[in-house]
């Protein structure tokens, strides 16, 4: 085993939980799953550019990431507002019952 | 500097718990094992020299968003649901197959950029800087001034939308 962490590493980490985040969009029907998922491919990103900047001695990366999670939670307030509302008029959370648009 | 074993132990509980996340038949327990997730990646954070950004993932994201979405998931009683392993309709099993082609071949190419190209071979761990809340407000306030206030824009602008979303039912009601 290598005796120390490169940012190989990290890369990894980063793909894998991105895939299974992508896996999470593509599998669930639940919007809130999808939602949750959503948030793990965020955070995936979030972990790679925190790494590069610790590997690289620079600070952007952390700003980036400051950047990202104030979007990410702008963007969770108001699809889980958007989840309700369709709620209110579906009974329902099933991505497969919000077909309205359907011809 | 993180030692091999610490950071494989990390990363398995984190893939674990994105997994138990992916799996889990109640959307409260998929909530709580991203909490788990959450927590694993702010610990990668500190490791990383970002102690600020550690704390702002675990407030944030572990506070004020998952406990968002354990509020919707109870107010829509909407913890009981189908999960993956559960009957499927007939186009679903070839939606599942293609989403699990694409998962795989998704990694293939992370795998072979990681092996084979290998873009990061020389890039060696340099000293670590200032990191502190003051240097990166700093920052933020110099070179990232105007990303800074459309961010202030944005927060504002997804408050009006969720202040409309939130009076929809109340108005149309009146309405009709």
């Amino acid at each position: 085993m290598p005796n120390t962490v490169t940012i190989d590493w990290y890369i990894a980490l980063s793909a894998i939980l991105f895939t299974i985040g992508a896996l999470g969009v593509l599998l669930r029907r639940n919007i809130l799953i999808l939602f949750m998922s959503v948030e793990l491919m965020l955070n995936s990103a979030n972990l790679l550019f925190v790494a590069f900047a610790r590997y690289r001695g620079v600070l952007d990366g952390q700003v980036l990431v400051f950047f990202v999670i104030t979007v990410a939670a702008a963007e969770v307030a108001v699809g889980l507002a958007l989840i309700v509302a369709i709620f209110r008029t579906k009974h329902s959370t099933n991505i497969d019952d919000i077909n309205l648009l359907k011809g | 500097m993180i030692h091999p074993i610490t950071f494989i132990i990390l990363a398995a509980v984190a893939v674990a718990a994105a997994l138990g996340m992916l799996l889990s038949r109640n959307a409260i327990y998929s909530a709580l094992y991203l909490v788990l997730n959450f927590m694993t990646v702010a610990v990668f954070y500190l490791v990383l020299n970002a102690p600020f950004i550690a704390m702002v993932q675990i407030t944030v994201y572990a506070g004020a968003i998952v406990v968002l979405f354990l509020f919707v998931i109870m107010l829509l009683g909407a913890e009981r649901l189908r999960g993956v392993g559960d009957a499927v309709r007939g186009g679903e099993r070839f939606h599942r197959a293609a989403a699990l082609i694409l998962a795989i071949v998704l990694i293939g190419v992370f795998a072979y950029l990681l092996i084979v190209g290998n873009p990061t071979d020389a890039l060696v761990q340099m000293p670590p800087i200032d990191t502190s809340p003051q240097a990166l407000g700093r920052l933020l306030f110099s070179s990232y001034l105007f990303p800074f206030e459309v961010t202030g824009v944005l927060l504002l602008a997804a408050i009006a939308g969720v202040v409309i979303f939130g009076q929809a039912r109340k108005r149309g009601n009146r309405d009709a």
